[in-house]
């Protein structure tokens, strides 16, 4: 409890797990290796091979398949010789014409805007990194990346797209759109890009590490 | 298990957004930043347990009228419908789609009394320093941050049902009062489980019992 020098900085492979706060040292990790907490079992660190370069083609990838997604119809409905389709956009528009403005405010963060906030902002983070060019607002946009990443939920919403689908398959024929075939793309390179993504990577190579470098 | 040290008792604060341990200064309430990142600094989330119980009890009422109130409205040649959660269940049960009905109702009913049972127990054995089934406890909470996103299920099935089902004169359907209180259950259970901070679940290890002698030697992780 008592610190002969309170003031000096902690150890640089000091770590402390945050779902229990326990003090660990941070092992070397070859790669593909992760630690976890030895009390609690949390991920401490991962080491993904290779990471800035897969994190960023991934995220690219991401990127064009996102525009897919959100550009082409996702879903239609044929009934009696007369046909809808609707992309994810028309979709949360007709909900808030419908008065529900709430839900289609919810549809549109979730499903559309924070998607993409967050592949920009990685790409705004990692590109400058692989470029060597490393800018000191980096970490503000990183935290806000973090903050907005447990509100993008794409799985869930391809899930519900094809709940939405069974139930309508009995009154009418129904149309897989491109855009659904992309965000189910969309959904296995997130996961991708999420694995090969090693958050330590970014603050070893970010300024503002006072004497981190010679 | 009761030598080993915690960053709180080291006198260290770690950031929640990049883990860059900070020194903890005594008796400071003035706002500290993290060196690193610059996000707010804090030994524990500030309020935790305050405003967990407060959106606990929120989404506990929002989830009786989500649960009672129509989730949709289907007009079509025959007359018009409404259903709620549970009778959208039925329905895909009845029409043979079995494993959907137990999806939309695991996501949709289950995942959110589910969570807010949950968060309630963890937060009540927080506050009651509780030292027993400290890891039992831990995996639980992760279940929970994990779990609680499906949830949103419904709302999406929803969307997509209003959007495709518009042939006017033949089939309208129409979101229902209970589609904003299941929304506002969603977020407020989510925002429960981000303000409860699983680090109190081992505080009470710390505590002094029986003048346990700390050993300072930081522990190494495991490998795998």
């Amino acid at each position: 409890m008592t610190d002969p020098d309170a003031h000096a900085t902690p150890p640089a492979d000091l770590l402390a797990c945050h779902d229990c706060d326990l003090l660990q040292t941070e092992p070397a990790l070859a790669p593909g290796e992760t630690a976890r907490c030895a009390r609690c079992n949390a991920i401490l660190a991962r080491n993904p091979p290779d990471s800035l370069d897969r994190t960023l083609a991934l995220t690219f990838t991401a990127a064009v398949l996102y525009l897919i997604a959100n550009l082409y119809p996702l879903v239609g409905l044929e009934m009696q010789g007369r046909r809808v389709e609707v992309s994810l956009f028309e979709a949360v528009h007709i909900l808030w014409r419908d008065g529900v403005e709430p839900v289609a405010a919810l549809v549109f963060v979730t499903a559309q805007l924070f998607p993409v906030l967050e592949l920009s902002m990685i790409l705004v983070v990692l590109l400058p990194l692989r470029l060597g060019r490393v800018s000191p607002r980096l970490a503000t946009f990183f935290r806000l990346v973090r903050s907005v990443q447990p509100w993008g939920m794409v799985e869930v919403f391809l899930l519900g797209m094809l709940v939405s689908l069974v139930k309508l398959s009995h009154l009418a024929t129904v149309i897989l759109g491109t855009a659904f075939w992309a965000t189910a793309a969309l959904i296995v390179v997130l996961t991708l890009a999420a694995r090969a993504f090693d958050t330590r990577l970014l603050w070893q190579l970010a300024p503002g590490d006072e004497g981190a470098r010679p | 298990m009761t030598r080993q040290v915690t960053a709180r008792e080291a006198g260290l604060m770690s950031c929640h957004v990049c883990g860059q341990l900070a020194r903890s200064p005594h008796g400071a309430a003035q706002r500290l930043r993290c060196p690193r990142c610059g996000a707010p600094l804090h030994l524990r989330k500030p309020a935790s347990i305050t405003t967990t119980w407060a959106l606990l009890l929120a989404s506990a009422l929002l989830y009786i009228p989500a649960n009672l109130l129509p989730m949709m409205t289907t007009a079509s040649l025959t007359g018009s419908q409404e259903d709620t959660i549970l009778s959208g269940v039925v329905f895909l049960w009845e029409s043979g789609s079995w494993p959907l009905a137990l999806v939309v109702f695991f996501a949709s009913v289950m995942v959110p009394l589910l969570k807010i049972f949950a968060l309630s127990y963890l937060t009540a054995s927080v506050q009651s320093r509780s030292r027993r089934g400290l890891l039992q406890r831990a995996r639980l909470y992760r279940l929970v941050e994990f779990v609680g996103r499906w949830s949103m299920l419904d709302i999406y099935v929803i969307t997509i049902l209003v959007a495709l089902v518009q042939f006017q004169g033949l089939a309208t359907i129409q979101a229902g009062p209970a589609a904003v209180a299941f929304g506002a259950v969603v977020v407020l259970t989510m925002f429960a489980a981000m303000s409860f901070d699983p680090r109190l679940i081992w505080d009470p290890l710390s505590d002094p019992v029986d003048g346990d002698p700390v050993d300072p030697a930081p522990e190494r992780p495991a490998h795998d």
